[in-house]
């Protein structure tokens, strides 16, 4: 059991009368990457607000390393390690791209550093500063922002904004990282390289990855495992070559 | 000299301005050379950058609109002013104003915690009929306070102070309160609380504790505002609650947008033309002419906007821009600025008034994904 690291059970939200996602059993194991795939409004970015906090499930629950995180805040869950990007692409717009990063460090342990040192100026401030930007620059290079890392977020183009959004939740130092339509809007080139660099981002950093895509070539080459949901229920689950040739979802993508 | 070379004197260039101008200043009253009138002009613009640079930490960097800080000047020049009436004759005349410029700052930091509350659940326009309500209040109850307590409507009379030693006091204050500020925004709470502003959405995400920055950023902003509460209480000799009404408010928000939201160099700017302005227009416009006062104040602020915004002007102010004009005489050296050094201090945060205003973008947006349920329904 211990290699599970997300763990939903019959999880479901209604908003009003309208079920956006109902009975949603997940089991990720530990190094997966986890698909999450289905035609548009199927209730994917539903589950990601739902395991991330932004919303409040009605139904069933969730576990994180065997630890319940139902009806938790967002910050709560991101400290216990989940850590997500959008889908419509939330960086601090008005800050480089190396302090969004250290944002998303601001809670590590190992840059702890009080408000009074810092207006202070002790030398805890400057020792942390140094360190979070040292380890800012470790994880921009990963994701292959380097060289940005001193340009205004919203300078950035498409693709690199959403490099540096997943960055900044690797930044948190997550057990699961969910991805929201990490490829959407880039080009097959653009597309090719982040495979690579979600591949190598789960080998480095040892931390699990869901992700939601619409691309089916991104999604084949990269899960170990999906999910198809439409209209909120699943439709099918395992192994993508099976699941995406699953007739109710064929059915489902091609009518029918 | 290598070492010299490589401070930032940027970042540094307000701190040493302000203390340069107060040893300048204070030598000069010690000679003799400034007028009483010079030495309350002075006192009224120290107040006014303190009180512009601490609003601006709400407004610029946490991104909220906060129409109160009058009140909080005034809980601190009430405060402040009664607790000199009580220890003056027990404490002597510099103790005394120690502990009410602490105790005037503690008590208006306690209701800047108390309206940070509603602040984490009140967004933009929401927030400012809050805060606008707030010091309201707080002018009202002084207002009608008794005799006895706070002078009612008569006002409190408050000790007098020695007044040239008194603008040196609200100078260094001023550069106490300066470093406070910047330190505390640059450096991992100030980016904590810059990214609050920018996504509110993204930095609860990232795990931000936004409720305890949102209250820092209030406590720390309205602990400043009684600092010079307490400061006006001193340099006036009297507290008039008339004078903490929401113009005046909204004259302090007129500095720190006018100084351009985010940049404090830009506030202490502003706050000390526009005082400057103001009393000056006060002197010389008096009799028949003192209802020009505010038309002349009125033209001369939109005359600003209109310099700071139109487009016919953006050519001549590039063209005559003060740091391009320096950069002539500066060696421009490319091998310097290669790391994050060059860029780092900076807060590259010029945002928009409306940005500050709109409620909350998403609300507009036509796909939201990411709507609260509450807002579903």
């Amino acid at each position: 059991m211990s290699d599970i690291v997300l763990k939903t059970e019959s999880l479901g939200i209604s908003f009003g009368g309208l079920k956006a996602v109902q009975g949603l059993d997940l089991e990720i194991k530990k190094g997966q990457l986890y698909g999450l795939v289905g035609p548009n409004g199927a209730g994917k970015t539903t589950v990601f607000n739902m395991i991330t906090g932004v919303y409040k499930p009605t139904t069933g629950s969730f576990w994180l390393d065997g630890e319940n995180l139902t009806g938790k805040t967002q910050e709560t869950i991101n400290h216990k390690g989940i850590a997500r990007t959008f889908q419509n692409i939330r960086l601090f717009n008005n800050m480089t791209v190396i302090r969004n990063v250290m944002v998303g460090l601001h809670n590590q342990p190992e840059f702890k550093c009080g408000l009074f040192s810092s207006i202070f100026r002790l030398p805890a401030h400057f020792k942390t500063e140094k360190a979070m930007r040292a380890r800012a620059k470790e994880i921009l290079e990963v994701v292959g922002l380097l060289e940005e890392r001193n340009n205004l977020s919203c300078n950035l183009p498409y693709g690199k904004q959403r490099k540096l959004e997943i960055a900044r939740a690797l930044a948190t130092n997550p057990k699961l990282l969910c991805l929201d339509e990490p490829a959407a809007g880039m080009n097959p080139h653009e597309t090719a390289d982040l495979m690579e660099i979600v591949r190598h981002i789960r080998d480095q950093f040892d931390v699990t990855i869901l992700l939601i895509e619409h691309d089916m070539k991104f999604v084949s080459g990269l899960c170990d495992e999906i999910t198809v949901l439409n209209f909120g229920t699943v439709l099918a689950q395992g192994v993508p070559e099976k699941a995406l040739n699953d007739p109710a979802v064929v059915k489902a993508y091609i009518g029918g | 000299m290598a070492g010299l070379k490589n401070i930032k004197w940027k970042k540094y260039v307000s701190y040493v301005v302000l203390a340069a101008a107060t040893v300048i200043l204070a030598v000069l009253s010690f000679a003799g050379a400034l007028k009483s009138s010079d030495i309350y002009l002075l006192e009224k613009v120290a107040i006014s950058i303190m009180l512009a640079v601490s609003l601006s930490m709400v407004v610029g960097f946490l991104g909220e609109l906060s129409l109160g800080h009058a009140g909080f000047m005034c809980i601190g020049a009430y405060l402040g002013g009664k607790t000199a009436v009580l220890l003056e004759p027990v404490l002597g005349e510099f103790p005394t104003l120690f502990v009410a410029l602490i105790l005037g700052g503690i008590i208006a930091a306690v209701f800047g915690i108390v309206i940070g509350l509603p602040a984490l659940r009140l967004r933009g326009d929401y927030l400012a009929i809050v805060t606008l309500a707030f010091g309201e209040i707080v002018r009202s109850v002084f207002m009608n306070s008794s005799d006895e307590s706070f002078g009612g409507s008569l006002g409190l009379d408050t000790p007098r102070f020695d007044k040239e030693y008194l603008f040196i006091i609200a100078l260094v204050l001023v550069l106490g309160c300066l470093v406070v500020t910047q330190n505390l925004i640059h450096s991992k709470h100030g980016r904590a609380i810059t990214s609050i502003r920018d996504n509110e959405i993204a930095a609860k995400a990232t795990g931000i504790n936004v409720t305890k920055y949102k209250l820092i950023v209030f406590c720390v902003s309205s602990f400043f505002a009684g600092v010079a509460g307490v400061l006006y209480s001193y340099s006036n000799y009297t507290v008039q609650s008339a004078n903490f009404d929401y113009n005046y408010s909204i004259e302090i928000l007129v500095m720190v947008v006018l100084g351009g939201m985010g940049s404090i160099n830009g506030s202490i700017i502003a706050a000390a033309l526009i005082t400057f302005l103001d009393v000056k227009l006060q002197t010389i416009l008096t009799g028949n002419l003192a209802v020009l006062q505010d038309l002349f104040y009125a033209l001369i602020l939109i005359l600003l906007v209109i310099y700071n915004n139109a487009p016919a002007l953006r050519g001549f102010r590039e063209k005559y821009n003060i740091s391009k004009l320096f950069a002539r005489f500066k060696k421009h050296n490319p091998a310097t600025v290669k790391d994050d050094e060059a860029k780092w201090d900076r807060v590259p945060t010029k945002i928009k008034m409306d940005e500050v205003l709109s409620v909350d973008v998403q609300v507009t947006s036509p796909y939201t994904p990411d709507k609260s349920p509450k807002e579903e329904k």
